[in-house]
């Protein structure tokens, strides 16, 4: 089955979603409504929006001497958050996702926009390829990362014999760039994929035939459509990679730190639960900042 | 079609950079040396150390159960609220509130949570971490099941309620049946999504009872072990085969593109 | 329509809005240990429940949480052996890790927890610990006199020590040209050492090679002083291979780190080419305690399981095993004396481990070294 088939098969029920019993007075009934979105909505409620309301009101209270919370209000945490040395944390984390988005973005698209060329049974065994890797086990991965780049590592080995190195390679920002890209670059070719492959063709023989060279043609024709799927990789790729504390601190050595590890220590070691709520709520804004760009951007498109 | 031949470098360039760690891993877990860098000889020695590791052992046991757990709960909660999302309700904000679980960073989930079973005084154990995981594996498995839902046939249920038949009738009738391959898809995803996590697991298991991942974390913390090796090889075992299985199954790639 | 189905929606809001407060306002009644402790009356922790010496200890089970490799393996068939006692013992990565545990709110299901001195200290600060029973626990009559005048906690009142010494700088014979004294030659390596070094990142011992190097007292709370130590740790940094405490013994065997920062009995010093030094500018006494939780609903168990630990023959494999001493005279004489004799850690005498000063917690002034040990990690 391709897509167009999925498409083509999907817009005979929508058509006749406009008188879908499922939107009719009946189908909408108090019974349905109960019995369907309760228990979902109730779970989601106590262990969803309740802690995250929890976290939020932590924010403007003080921090307990041996952890939790006094409640007495505060602005403290927010004007802690303006300390230059959690400014700097914060914005190096802006500046180490970034880098790990931009370079997944770059390999990512020639790899999606190959794929999309394949013939099909190549193209399902590429992209199962990409996604593989996915599933497994994170640590692990990040794990095989520390094997292969340690001091004595294999890529050491190997340039010993060489006559070259030996290199110092892990615990710097660049190892954890390189862990970042290697944990998301999937949830970056995927959606290009899915861009990519939705183009119509004919649009850039249309324009090569109009005389354009390949390089302009996907310049004006093939970047502005496929936008949309840019912009979605680098959301996945830059979401999870600005919240990470995992990766900085296996692959960083302790050495350098992002506000995901600033905000597991204010919880772990520091005991400093509203600092930290406050830091997680710095997190959640700069990612709705993104969030709404998507959306934005997605309108435009 | 024309294919550039430039593309084809970071093409391939991408799958060298995904597959090489993991090959490594794969090779030196049959070290027969004590090094995890340099390779002696075949051997299996690792796989019999890994065997008698009675803290993995315990920590795959843990990971199993909250992973069984979280699925059943995931798959029947997230099922009901994908029907009822796009059969009983047009809330937008609802609608939000599904998704949230599957867009919301993973650390700013497990700090929620655990305020929340600090507030509450509840006793750590298993049961948290399964609790926890069904706030995302629901919302996983609602999506999934919204999709299939999006291209099922609708006049049956039509027909089903045209024939007098209620809400939960018309459900287990015509609506179940018709999602089975989706929720399947769901349930799996809820499945594996569960096995692998770490960080909210992190934060809301009990020190007692530590799941697969948090073992792994510490080993690694603690240095580079050989049996880690074996114990990757295995899990990529394990993950290669449930992919290429469910890809047979749901043509998984379909539905992610 | 519209109007209607906000109708329909408020109500939920509402439920929700309500919900949260609900449950942040019984947060509040419910007391984090940290509401309940008055700071200014440590003394929270000395209500001592009453505990019954002919408890059926069968009838208890215990749960406890150690360093990895701290216990012996087969420790819970021997205490089930002896104490007819269930036990389950479950792993921290170190102290932090179990601090914010305990710390958290939750109820953990743990027993009996093994931290470090200052760690105890606070923990009972937060009342979150049971006193020690001392006629439950005949066997502290085994320790060193001088192990019970401990500054974090004088006369064991809350805690009974495990393990006890002093960090120092663990090198290669073979791969120095010179060997380190001083704590400088770890914060300004030699040629041969850059990039090779290690130091700890747990805040307190991260801290202390620098404070020992500008003659600061461990325990300082100087924000001048604590600056300076700032300064010099940053210096330092460039030099580093990374911060470590639990991987720096194999990074040493490998060669991959020449000189890292380390506590004595983790310094395999007893092998080729490798070596222990205690700086001239001094170091601290640390030591590694058991504490009862009071949430312990096994409390008898407990005592009985540290009387147990306190045995000459039990407490005598720790020293033999993880290599650090053990504040216990009886099961110090059992040490074989030729592991004692390759060891630096076993060979110190109580007398020489008090000249280093005892690492305790600085309450509202801790907050400091949480600071300084994020600025030195979050410098580029």
């Amino acid at each position: 089955m391709t897509r167009s088939t999925v498409s083509g098969a999907t817009a005979a029920p929508r058509s006749r979603r406009s008188r879908a019993p499922g939107r009719t007075a009946a189908g909408r009934s108090a019974v349905g409504r109960l019995v369907f979105l309760g228990p979902g909505l109730a779970y989601l409620i106590v262990l969803l929006l309740v802690p995250l309301a929890l976290v939020l009101s932590y924010t403007i209270f003080r921090r307990g001497r041996f952890g939790g919370v006094v409640y007495e209000a505060t602005g403290e945490n927010f004007t802690r958050l303006l300390d230059p040395l959690y400014l700097d944390v914060i914005v190096g984390s802006l500046k180490l996702a970034s880098i790990a988005t931009v370079i997944a973005l770059l390999v990512g698209y020639p790899t999606a926009y190959l794929i999309a060329q394949l013939p099909r049974k190549w193209k399902t065994i590429a992209l199962v390829a990409i996604v593989l890797p996915f599933w497994t086990n994170f640590l692990v991965r990040i794990y095989a990362w520390i094997v292969l780049l340690s001091g004595p590592g294999l890529v050491n080995s190997t340039l010993g014999d060489l006559g070259l190195g030996p290199f110092e390679f892990l615990y710097n920002q660049g190892t954890i760039v390189t862990g970042l890209v290697y944990s998301y670059l999937p949830l970056m070719v995927l959606p290009l994929y899915a861009a990519i492959e939705k183009l119509d063709p004919q649009l850039r023989e249309a324009s090569a035939n109009l005389g354009a060279r390949p390089a302009r043609t996907f310049v004006s024709v093939t970047l502005p459509l496929t936008l949309p799927g840019v912009v979605t990789g680098c959301l996945f790729v830059f979401v999870p990679s600005f919240g990470n504390f995992i990766i900085p601190e296996l692959l960083g050595g302790g050495r350098s730190i992002m506000v995901g590890n600033l905000i597991r220590d204010q919880f772990l070691k520091a005991r400093d639960w509203p600092f930290g709520s406050t830091l997680a709520l710095a997190l959640l804004a700069v990612l709705v900042v993104l969030l709404l760009l998507q959306a934005w951007s997605a309108r435009r498109a | 079609m024309r294919r550039p031949r430039l593309l084809y470098v970071p093409f391939w360039a991408t799958y060298v950079f995904l597959y090489a760690p993991i090959a490594v891993l794969v090779v030196m877990s049959f070290n027969s040396g004590d090094s995890p860098y340099s390779f002696e000889g075949l051997s299996l020695k690792w796989y019999g150390e890994l065997a008698g590791n009675a803290e993995i052992g315990k920590g795959l046991v843990n990971t199993l159960v909250v992973a069984a757990g979280s699925t059943v709960l995931s798959t029947v909660l997230g099922t009901l609220l994908a029907v009822g999302m796009a059969r009983h309700s047009r809330s937008k904000v609802l609608d939000a509130i599904g998704v949230l679980p599957a867009v919301l960073p993973d650390l700013v989930l497990a700090i929620g949570l655990l305020v929340f079973y600090a507030s509450i005084r509840m006793t750590l154990g298993l049961h948290s971490v399964l609790l926890a995981h069904t706030v995302f594996g629901m919302a996983f498995v609602a999506a999934v099941v919204r999709t299939r839902l999006a291209h099922a046939d609708t006049s049956l249920e039509e027909a089903s309620r045209d024939l007098g038949a209620g809400p939960v009738t018309t459900f287990f009738r015509i609506t179940l049946p018709q999602l089975a391959p989706g929720i399947a898809a769901g349930a799996l995803l809820a499945f594996t999504l569960s096995v692998d996590e770490f960080v909210i697991a992190f934060f809301t298991a009990a020190p007692t009872e530590p799941t697969l991942p948090i073992v792994i974390y510490s080993m690694v913390r603690f240095g580079v072990t050989p049996e880690i090796n074996a114990l990757a090889t295995l899990l990529l075992a394990v993950s290669f085969t449930v992919v290429i299985v469910a890809q047979r199954m749901t043509r998984l790639t379909e539905s992610l593109s | 329509m519209s109007r209607s189905r906000y109708a329909r929606r408020l109500p939920a809001a509402a439920l929700a809005a309500g919900l949260a407060l609900a449950v942040s306002a019984c947060g509040g009644e419910a007391a984090d240990p940290a509401t309940s402790a008055d700071p200014a009356a440590p003394a929270a922790g000395a209500t001592s429940a009453q505990l019954d010496p002919n408890a059926d200890l069968s009838k208890q089970s215990l749960a406890i949480s150690v360093w990895e490799g701290y216990t012996p393996k087969e420790l819970p068939q021997q205490v089930k052996e002896k104490l007819k006692t269930e036990l389950k013992v479950t792993l921290h990565a170190n102290n932090e890790e179990i601090m914010a545990k305990l710390t958290s709110g939750t109820d953990t299901g743990l027993d009996v927890a093994f931290v470090s001195g200052q760690y105890a200290q606070a923990l009972n600060e937060a009342g979150l610990l049971e006193p020690i029973h001392p006629e439950l626990v005949p066997n502290l009559a085994n320790l060193f006199p001088e192990a019970k005048e401990l500054s974090y906690d004088k006369g064991n009142v809350f805690s009974v020590p495990y393990t006890w010494g002093t960090t120092g700088i663990c090198y290669r014979t073979d791969l120095l040209k010179t060997p380190p004294t001083s704590w400088n030659d770890l914060l300004s390596p030699p040629a041969e050492a850059k990039k090779k070094v290690t130091m700890m990142i747990t805040e307190r011992w991260l801290a202390l090679p620098a404070i020992k190097a500008l003659g600061y007292s461990v325990n300082t709370r100087s924000d001048e002083e604590i600056a300076k130590v700032k300064e010099k740790l940053l210096a330092a940094k460039p030099n580093l291979l990374a911060y470590d405490d639990t991987t720096f013994r194999d990074r040493l065997k490998k060669g991959e780190a020449v000189m890292v920062e380390a506590w004595d009995g983790w310094c395999p010093a007893g092998e080729k080419n490798i070596d222990f030094v205690i700086p001239k500018e001094g170091s601290d006494l640390w030591v590694d305690t058991m504490v009862v939780l009071k949430s312990s609903k096994n409390k008898e168990a407990a005592h009985a399981f540290i009387n147990y630990i306190l045995d000459p023959k039990v407490h005598g494999w720790a020293a033999e095993n993880i290599l650090y001493g053990v504040p216990n005279k009886a099961a110090m004489d059992l040490v074989d004396p030729e592991l004692k004799a390759s060891m630096p850690s076993l060979q110190m005498t109580p007398s020489q481990l008090l000249q280093g000063e005892s690492i305790i917690d600085l309450g509202e002034d801790s907050v400091k070294f949480t600071r300084l040990a994020t600025e030195v990690a979050a410098q580029q």
